[in-house]
């Protein structure tokens, strides 16, 4: 068994693939955050004065936040304190003005989108996905839009949006997430720098996957985006976001905010899939990704379903929510959460049901290996008037290796009687018998823990548009590199 | 705040008295104790719903109402009020009113040789070195302000030692009563049970009360399980409808020691009930078994904690609730497995039934694991009655008040079903029929489906 455990030992041990460093000139602020900072960012964006303003009015609450430490304890991570001082809060990659096409995106960037393997022009063409590329904190290339365009679909930079609609973000911006929310909900919102805005309107399918790729470049900035999705009556929309990041010895803060609102039969499907940086095996460096996600269902019949598979990232703080106020309408969280060597995640979802008949699925797979500490935690809640309310929840953990942990942390509070509420979790080791009947077939351990592996994740899996499936599945065989135990 | 501070401060001037007057305060390592435990509750003061642990569970009622340590201010009662809670078949009943012994009330019975059981504070008179090994090794004052609080007015309660490989078939029954009194009264009862090597035992506490008003019951119990013991503890809450009620039951297990907790709530207004057992032997297996049976606008808290601290052990969980009217049942059930607990088995489960539109069900079934090599498994549901068991019952000819009766009844007897034949099990198969008949009576508000309300009952 020994030299198996070697073997998958050394996998584990392989150097983040994605670990590179883009030599791109940059324009960026001083360090430290103060209201000269929220303005200079506001400015630079030449954002009109009620952006502006929205922002002041978080920097000001977060101020109060940051004065009373009400920065979140409550998660099952440890980190040392964050210097708030000590970040930049602007960074984004010199540009020539007004880009036309993608030719005049200067190169060295998009040489860092081959070598991470999206390639913009060939996905444009083969993928028939529509990839808003976020690096850094600007958007720089936007394709498909004329396409999107004839749909009548907006799929833009947040910038952008704020610019060319601003009654509509006026109009969503902060309703699901308001920007007294959580601290860093309210440090985004004072400082968020870019993100994608997606308005679907009514009756329309939007005609293609949607997607990003966030990417963190320069050392000691934090990147703070926002996203809005706004699904129309009865229109419907997936969007997928995907995220690499390359090595840098210090932390690195992630505080982005998403919010989803579908009107009535409407439909949003947000996938991720999170592969930042996560530190070294000795656990030093990795990102934090500290992330406020929640979507609205505010329509009779909407659904909002959110698939994660989160195998990057030194700490994971993330509960992607359905806030189901319309009758019947329908919340779904799928979520593969990875650990390994020193990678703490402390996540799950909110459920909570405000209108009639609304239904809520919750199927969480957490593998812990190395030293990783895995939480899942989930809260449902059945509010007075949510007659005929329904949940499932299953939250199922791997541990592989002796010294990590698995916690499963889930909150059922239940106001109405009529309420069905189902919650399963269990917790177990890879089991040796279907190791061995898997080496006994003649293949390699770390072939037959992948396997199991996978097998374990499948139904998270089945739920991620077709390419994210089969890249999720190939991440998964990389980070999972753990040992049997 | 202020209100917070002044509770404090009411306590510590009842414990400056009471430190001087308690029995046995000339032992150094008892008044230690009390000490520290007081110090401790001086820290932290009453929880408030921000402490996770007590986020479901307002006490703001305790705090700000003035409990007086109940003393000896009251009527004795008489044999009389007493007799309608004396359960036959039992070894001995010894009875505590306002967590005071009271030796004409209890009937000590003959017991076999090798089992002691007594007033906790006249065995600390007779015997202090019998006891100091135990006695406040176990409860976690850190953790718990109330165990704190109780350790400080530590006096009196049950004190029971089983000898080694002695067998007790007949149960000892402890009785708690709180009395009737003009103003709210507090009482901290404290229990120490040692059940050694080989022994066997079964206990039972069993909490009521024979007037009104306002009273606080604030009681602990550590039970220490040798090697090989077998223990049946099972805790009966049925106070009245103002009563409070906070308990918590610490268990110590050995190796292979099997103990089984048992737990029924049916009474009292605000009922908190801790079940803290470490398996801290290889091989020990440990169920806690519990159900609580809520209506009117009482507040019922289930808290359990399993901590695996050696390999090979098995814990489980069963906890089934029913709820009616405007009752708020609390299920928190955390299994911790520590990092050298290989070959772990825990199962929890929680089941609730809720029977009204005004009650609430918060449950929070949570796993710690920090070993690799174990099973561990949780579960919780939430529903009603089922309708088509209803409908099958009534469409042979039982009526609906019945059909539901029965239907609770089997959903309470999955709880029955796992305690051992005896005479404790007959005594609590009676008390739950009277709650789910009261229950199941009550609930008559529920609204009925549009055409039955329309036909009305059939007759």
């Amino acid at each position: 068994m020994s030299s198996n455990t070697d073997a998958i030992r050394d996998l584990a041990q392989q150097e983040y693939k994605w670990g590179f460093v883009t030599n791109v000139s940059e324009d960026r602020i001083p360090k430290g955050l103060n209201e000269d900072v929220i303005r200079l960012i506001s400015a630079k964006k030449s954002e009109p004065e009620f952006m502006l303003d929205w922002r002041l009015k978080a920097y000001r609450h977060w101020e109060t936040l940051e004065k009373s430490h009400a920065e979140p304890k409550w998660a099952n991570v440890h980190y040392s304190p964050i210097d708030y001082q000590d970040m930049i809060y602007y960074a984004a990659p010199k540009q020539k003005p007004n880009l036309q096409s993608l030719d005049d995106v200067d190169p060295e960037i998009l040489r860092t989108y081959e070598k991470l393997g999206i390639p913009l022009q060939e996905q444009k063409m083969l993928a028939g996905v529509a990839v808003d590329a976020v690096f850094d904190s600007v958007s720089v290339g936007t394709t498909f839009k004329a396409k999107l365009a004839e749909a009548g679909v907006i799929f833009c930079s947040f910038s952008e949006a704020v610019q060319k609609h601003p009654e509509l973000v006026r109009k969503y911006l902060g309703t699901v997430v308001p920007y007294t929310d959580n601290f860093f909900a309210t440090l985004n919102s004072a400082v968020f720098s870019d993100g994608s805005f997606v308005y679907v309107p009514k009756g329309v399918r939007c005609p293609m996957e949607l997607s990003t790729y966030f990417r963190i470049n320069a050392a000691e900035t934090g990147q703070f985006e926002r996203t809005l999705i706004v699904a129309d009556e009865g229109a419907s929309v997936s969007y997928l976001e995907g995220c690499t990041a390359p090595i840098r010895d210090e932390n690195q803060l992630h505080a982005a905010v998403v919010e989803l609102i579908a009107l009535g039969d409407a439909q949003i499907k947000y996938s991720t899939v999170q592969n930042w940086y996560p530190g070294d095996k000795n656990g030093k460096g990795g990102i934090y990704n500290f992330v406020t996600k929640r979507g609205a269902c505010r329509g009779k019949n909407s659904k909002i379903s959110w698939t994660q598979v989160e195998t990057g990232s030194a700490i994971t703080w993330k509960y992607p929510s359905c806030i189901l106020q319309g009758d019947n309408s329908v919340g779904e969280f799928y979520s593969v959460a990875l650990t390994n060597n020193y990678q703490q995640a402390d996540t799950g979802t909110k459920m909570i049901h405000i209108g009639k008949n609304t239904r809520s699925t919750i199927v969480s797979k957490g593998i812990s290996a190395g030293h990783g500490q895995n939480t899942y935690r989930g809260q449902v809640k059945i509010m007075k008037e949510a007659t005929g309310a329904r949940n499932y929840t299953q939250c199922d953990s791997l541990l592989i290796g002796e010294q990590c942990g698995a916690h499963t942390f889930p909150y059922i509070e239940v106001k109405n009687a009529t309420a069905r509420m189902e919650h399963e979790a269990s917790t177990s080791k890879i089991g040796e018998d279907q190791l061995f009947y898997l080496r006994q077939r003649g293949l390699k351990t770390e072939d037959a823990v992948s396997m199991i592996v996978n097998g374990f994740c499948k139904r998270v899996f089945r739920e991620l548009p077709m390419e994210f499936a089969v890249e999720a599945q190939k991440l998964l065989s990389v980070s999972l590199e753990g040992s049997v135990g | 705040m202020a209100t917070a501070t002044q509770a404090i401060e009411n306590y510590a001037e009842s414990f400056r008295g009471f430190e001087q007057s308690a029995a046995s305060h000339d032992l150094l390592w008892l008044r230690q104790l009390r000490q520290s435990g007081f110090a401790r509750f001086g820290e932290t003061g009453f929880p408030t719903t921000r402490d996770e642990d007590w986020r479901f569970t307002s006490l703001a009622a305790i705090a700000q109402i003035p409990f007086r340590l109940a003393r000896n201010g009251h009527g004795p009662l008489s044999r009389n009020q007493i007799d309608c809670f004396r359960i036959p078949g039992v070894a001995c009943q010894l009875v505590f009113v306002d967590g005071r012994f009271s030796p004409e009330l209890s009937s000590s019975g003959q017991l076999p040789e090798g089992v002691e059981v007594a007033s906790l504070a006249a065995q600390i008179a007779r015997d202090p070195g019998a006891i100091e090994p135990h006695l406040g090794r176990h409860l976690d004052l850190q953790r718990d302000p109330f165990c704190a609080l109780n350790t400080a007015f530590l006096e009196d309660g049950a004190y029971v030692r089983i000898r080694k490989g002695v067998v007790l078939g007949e149960p000892i029954h402890l009785l708690f009563v709180s009395a009737a009194h003009d103003a709210p009264t507090v009482c901290h009862p404290r229990n120490l049970i040692v059940a050694e090597e080989n022994s066997q035992a079964t206990i039972l506490e069993e909490y009521v009360s024979t007037g009104s008003g306002a009273t606080l019951c604030n009681t602990a119990t550590e039970l220490v399980a040798g090697d090989h013991a077998v223990v049946s503890h099972y805790m009966i809450e049925r106070e009245h409808n103002q009563a409070c009620n906070i308990s918590t039951l610490r268990i110590q297990q050995g190796r292979s020691a099997d103990v089984s907790s048992h737990s029924v709530l049916a009474g009292g207004a605000l009922v908190r009930n801790n079940v803290h057992p470490v398996l801290a032997g290889e091989g020990g297996e440990c169920l806690i078994n519990g159900l609580f049976i809520g209506g009117g606008r009482q507040h019922l808290d289930n808290y359990m904690l399993v901590e695996h601290a050696r390999p090979h052990c098995a814990s489980r969980q069963f906890y089934n609730g029913i709820l009616g009217g405007h009752a708020h049942g609390v299920f928190h059930g955390r299994i911790i497995v520590h990092k050298d607990a290989q070959k772990t088995d825990a199962r929890q489960t929680n089941r609730n039934l809720l029977l009204s539109d005004t009650a609430q069900i918060d449950t929070k079934p949570q796993l710690e694991i920090y070993a690799d090599d174990v099973k561990c498994t949780h579960g919780a549901t939430i529903g009603q009655i089922d309708e088509e068991a209803l409908f099958y019952l009534r469409s042979r000819g039982v009526d609906l008040a019945s059909a539901r009766r029965l239907l609770l009844l089997a959903f309470a007897g999955e709880c029955l079903d796992r305690m051992k034949p005896g005479p404790v099990r007959v005594h609590i198969e009676k008390l739950i029929h009277d709650s789910l008949a009261q229950i199941a009576h009550v609930s008559h508000d529920v609204p009925l489906a549009p055409q039955e309300a329309a036909l009305g009952e059939p007759r």
